[in-house]
């Protein structure tokens, strides 16, 4: 297996915290990998450094071998990385409709056009058709997104990271929030992603992580503290002590 | 819900970009008033080329979510350049020295584009208001070129297409002024349902997922503020040419505040808002000064005060049946102006 993905001695610091610590992580090409670790362990920091939406302190960030610690985030989208949010990022006043567009002729590369009509792409609209329909957003296609309930919200945000054609897919705690009976179609959307698109899945959820992932990785701290597969890391002792640990406290 | 085969929504994108019949009306009532009203020519030139101006703002504000508090910075340029051409009979056809004063505006707008990519509300606010107090003051030093504090006279305007002279009744000018609104319309109106403009309202809406999902967002706010730029520089040469005469009032910090005014009057957003709120800000403005001539500007006043307090939105939602029927999802807005913004 051939690594896609890698952080070569990542640090992040905030002030005084050290939010990424050092961090050396391989991800490899068409994984299901799952970051896990208590609160504040800066699963997410390592999201946005990932993504370009922060700068590391130092260390680097490669794709395929090539340096990518420099480029701006908008270009690591067309390079292949995409990412969900753990808090929704979407477009209130737009609907499903129009983001799956947006995103999809983006891709396309016919974002900038300002004289065709969006939505007159044949190309465009068969692959907007088909994610709409995919994530069952085809019967709220044309409400206002922040009118949607919290379920399809957090649908459209797997569905528009979808929308980038990524290699690379990191998805922020996808089924944060979410209610139970709406929960299953969050899964299912999960469970679906093509084979080849590797994943890098940050969850608190242990029962979507150890049905999902196939290496798990866990930090503690802004730093690496285990790392290995699903059955490995349920058993090892020093993690169990850290969730424990961690519950007690909550 | 109801059921929408996944066919039919693929049309959907593209039926937003549907005229309805209603704007074909505003249009007929808008070029039939060269017909009905031949003695309302100077208020409905000044209408012509205010609704243009603040058609130029909600490009950048409605659309793009850039507010501006010194947009005369173009208007001014715009209507110097037109001047200044004609004075000096550099280009004597008023509609390519119209075409030149535009992308004149549109070089001086690229170029300071770049200073309001960054920060927030308040941050352009003062970035653009001080562009704008910038070029007023450089016009006032430069009295050899621009005529200083007097404004620059002895403008003489040939005629346009070197076949319609600016007749003493407006009448040519304004139809000249609205051939040139109507035309910019259309043009915006294709932007803003392209490609290019859908991405604007995402950045507005959401500038941290539009960079997520692989927007250019700085290029695509310097694309638009350069446009409006244009805008508004042709607007401000329509006034020049139309009144043969400019003066550093066409910089005055009072013209982009009322601009703001009257696209909030009409509602940001849907083009019409600048259209429609220039027409209501003309016409209430030329009512109150008959009625006080000294103290008009208190109801000005007032009525600002009370959109303030009413709320943008709920004054918006005046001109609101025209919207929904102007854009047939105009329902989704609907509910944004019954339940305040989410």
């Amino acid at each position: 297996m051939s690594v896609v993905l890698e952080t070569v001695n990542l640090v992040r610091r905030f002030g005084g915290i050290v939010a990424t610590n050092d961090v050396s992580l391989k991800v490899e090409k068409g994984a299901r990998h799952a970051l896990i670790g208590p609160n504040g362990a800066g699963k997410t920091t390592i999201i946005n450094l990932l993504t370009g939406v922060l700068r590391p302190t130092s260390g680097q960030i490669l794709l395929d071998g090539n340096d990518i610690t420099n480029v701006k985030p908008y270009v690591r989208v067309g390079l292949g990385i995409a990412r969900t949010f753990q808090i929704n990022q979407l477009f209130a006043e737009l609907t499903p409709l129009e983001t799956i567009g947006l995103a999809v002729s983006e891709r396309q590369g016919h974002g900038g056009d300002w004289w065709r009509l969006a939505g007159s792409r044949r190309g465009v609209m068969d692959e907007v058709v088909e994610l709409l329909e995919r994530f069952k957003l085809t019967d709220v296609s044309e409400a206002r997104t922040t009118i949607l309930p919290y379920g399809k919200q957090r649908l459209l945000e797997i569905a528009l990271a979808i929308a980038c054609k990524p290699r690379v897919l990191l998805l922020d705690e996808p089924a944060a929030g979410v209610p139970e009976d709406e929960r299953h179609d969050i899964l299912a959307a999960v469970g679906a992603l093509p084979k080849d698109v590797t994943v890098l899945l940050i969850e608190h959820d242990m029962d979507l992580v150890f049905s999902f992932a196939d290496r798990i990785s866990v930090l503690v701290n802004g730093a690496l503290f285990v790392e290995g597969s699903p059955e490995d890391v349920a058993r090892d002792p020093r993690v169990k002590a850290v969730y424990l640990g961690e519950e007690a406290h909550v | 819900m109801n059921d929408i085969s996944p066919k039919l929504v693929a049309g959907r994108l593209v039926a937003r970009a549907h005229w309805h019949p209603l704007e074909f009306l505003f249009w007929a009532a808008a070029f039939a008033s060269i017909w009905l009203l031949p003695g309302k020519y100077l208020i409905l030139t000044e209408i012509a080329w205010l609704g243009l101006f603040a058609l130029s703002l909600d490009l950048i504000l409605g659309y793009a979510g850039i507010v501006s508090l010194g947009h005369a910075a173009f208007f001014g340029f715009g209507a110097y350049c037109a001047a200044l051409l004609a004075k000096h009979e550099i280009i004597n056809e008023p509609v390519l020295a119209l075409i030149v004063s535009g992308v004149a505006a549109m070089l001086l707008g690229f170029v300071t584009s770049f200073l309001v990519l960054r920060g927030s509300d308040l941050t352009r606010i003062m970035v653009t208001l001080g562009v704008a107090l910038l070029l007023r003051e450089l016009a006032n030093r430069m009295g050899w070129l621009t005529g200083g504090a007097d404004g620059l006279q002895g403008v003489e305007m040939k005629p346009i297409l070197g076949l319609w002279r600016f007749d003493m009744f407006g009448h040519n000018g304004y139809v000249y002024c609205l051939i040139v609104l109507f035309l910019l319309f259309l043009l915006a109106r294709r932007i803003v349902y392209s490609p290019f403009g859908l991405s604007l309202q995402a950045i507005k809406d959401n500038p941290l997922r539009a960079s997520a999902v692989g927007i250019n967002v700085n290029l695509r706010l310097v694309a638009i503020y350069t446009i409006a730029a244009g805008y508004a520089g042709i607007a401000g040469a329509l006034l020049a040419q139309t009144s043969a005469f400019a003066s550093l009032a066409v910089f005055d910090f009072e013209r982009s505040a009322d601009l703001l005014l009257v696209l909030i009057i009409g509602g940001t957003g849907y083009l019409y808002g600048g259209l429609i709120g220039a027409l209501i800000f003309k016409i209430l403005q030329d009512w109150l000064s008959h009625l006080t001539p000294q103290y008009w500007p208190f109801w000005i006043g007032l009525l600002l005060v009370v959109i303030v307090l009413v709320g943008r939105e709920r004054i918006g939602s005046w001109t609101l049946p025209f919207r929904t029927l102007a854009n047939r999802f105009d329902w989704r807005r609907k509910e944004s102006f019954g339940g305040g913004q989410a």
